[in-house]
């Protein structure tokens, strides 16, 4: 078995363009959250979100190219450049068909489907372009990657709704570490911030209207994200042996599932994820320093969420960190776990813990210490990524510096 | 277009139209339900409710501004099936109020 370790990772959400950005982002406890302004609001409840600041595409991509693009590979696709760069691996010279994609998405290309069926049904468009099919597939951005960097080993995508990013990074360490392949570029994607998605968040009645804050006793739902991580993950070994930069290692990745309801959390199913994990990575509750929780700022997930860790944390979970970044980059959805990945390898590898952003006041049901508001300067050795997604599809990752 | 007696809805259809929507999605027969009846008691979960908003939007042509994390941000409760009917109502005469003359 492989000890399995990151060596490049890109970033791109409401907090930047780049790894830099985000960790001054969640240093500053800056909260990206604001008015909507890629669509328009008129006739949504939810006007606001965390969009991706001043993306223009055309910086990074060649029109003829753009035009295969939605915006969910385009963010893969700049998130997957940084990575590889970082790592500083090159694929075309035989390491190729050693290596993976594997990605998370939620949706796939919303925006693409979005447009064509307004064209098709409202506009009454006779045709539609012939890229339609190739840029809306869920797979797109994974097959992208792969292309820009020729990568012909294993492909593919996971979709979990909200823990898309975590299964996809879970599955691509369990191949590294039992050498399946050699190397891994691995993240999740998104772009679902469309007209037709939002009207769906609307009637689900989960929105939040002003902002998120997560575990707070005002909190009044969930804040739509956008973005996406890519991580190049490989073995220890190899990466001692090319003596590249180590960012940090990933120990440990549980699942679960409720069997419960649709869109209601279930305390067991994460605690079971949670425990899981533990035992993958064979760490006990005293060796967790940090959560970066899954914490989404609805009712029902931030006090079952608190539930879930007293169960699996017993006495140790009124002495670690949790935090949700979401509060911050909001909830990119099935690249939530993928930006929340960055956050915590950049928190374990910089000496601080982001903080829980638009803090107020507790809650009776979320008792833990939630670092509101402020981040925090402490060295945290191990750190855990929980994702729990509707319909009761959980997954997390444990990390160590 | 002007608003006359005529096309307000009256009370006793918004409460027929009320008990239609609930019973139809608590699955229990019309004549069971009285205004006291609680939607706890109807095993009505959380996203029972949110299709009961929604037909009740649909049928009213209304927005109801319920937030299923802070249900009491909407002026209406959802405790009971008096409490649907007033709400109804009362979210009724609110648009009505609005529209011009």
């Amino acid at each position: 078995m492989n000890r399995v370790v990151i060596t490049g990772l890109g970033a791109v959400s409401a907090l930047g363009l780049d790894v830099r950005a985000h960790s001054e982002a969640l240093r500053a406890g800056r909260c990206a959250i604001g008015p909507l302004t890629t669509i328009a609001t008129e006739g949504l409840v939810t006007k606001i979100g965390a969009e991706v600041p001043g993306f223009d595409p055309s910086i990074y991509f060649e029109s003829g190219k753009l035009a295969l693009l939605d915006r969910c590979a385009q963010f893969a696709l700049v998130a997957a450049g940084d990575a590889v760069k970082g790592s500083g691996l090159a694929f075309r010279e035989g390491l190729g068909s050693r290596t993976a994609v594997v990605i998370g998405a939620g949706v796939g290309g919303q925006s693409t489907l979005d447009e064509s069926y307004y064209r098709v049904y409202a506009q009454g468009a006779k045709r539609l372009h012939p890229f339609t099919i190739p840029k809306l597939m869920i797979s797109a951005a994974a097959s992208h990657i792969t292309m820009e960097h020729g990568i012909t080993g294993p492909s593919f995508t996971v979709a979990s709704a909200c823990a898309s990013a975590n299964h996809a990074i879970g599955i691509a360490f369990h191949m590294v570490r039992s050498g399946v392949v050699d190397v891994a570029v691995t993240g999740g994607t998104e772009a679902a911030i469309t007209f037709g998605t939002m009207k769906g968040w609307d009637a689900l009645r989960v929105m939040a209207p002003d902002t998120c804050r997560p575990f707070s006793q005002d909190r009044k739902g969930m804040v739509l994200g956008e973005g996406a991580a890519i991580a190049v993950i490989e073995s220890l070994e190899r990466a001692r042996s090319r003596g590249t930069e180590i960012l940090g290692e990933i120990v440990g990745f549980g699942m679960s599932s409720d069997a419960g309801d649709i869109v209601l959390p279930s305390a067991e199913g994460a605690a079971a994820a949670m425990r899981a994990c533990l035992a993958d990575a064979k760490l006990v509750p005293e060796d967790v320093g940090y959560i970066n929780a899954h914490g989404t700022g609805t009712a029902a997930n931030d006090a079952t969420e608190t539930k879930a860790i007293h169960m699996v944390m017993g006495d140790h979970a009124k002495r670690l960190a949790v935090s949700s970044t979401k509060s911050m980059h909001g909830h990119a959805l099935g690249a939530a776990g993928a930006l929340e990945l960055a956050a915590t390898i950049i928190a374990l590898r910089e000496g601080f813990i982001p903080p829980t952003a638009n803090f107020t006041a507790p809650d009776p049901q979320c008792d833990l210490d939630y670092v509101p508001n402020e981040a925090r300067t402490q060295q945290i050795d191990v750190a855990m990524s929980n994702s729990f997604a509707f319909g009761g599809q959980n997954a997390v990752l444990a990390l160590r510096r | 277009m002007s608003l006359d007696q005529t096309e307000k809805i009256d009370s006793a259809s918004i409460e027929s139209d009320v008990l239609d929507i609930i019973s139809k999605q608590a699955k229990v027969e019309r004549t069971t339900l009285t205004r006291r009846t609680s939607l706890a008691e109807l095993n009505v979960q959380s996203l029972d409710l949110v299709e009961i908003i929604f037909a009740l939007e649909d049928k009213f042509d209304l927005e109801v501004p319920y937030n299923a994390n802070d249900p009491r941000s909407a002026g209406v409760k959802f405790d009971n099936v008096g409490d649907v009917i007033d709400g109804i109502a009362k979210l009724l005469a609110e648009r009505d109020a609005r529209k011009p003359a």
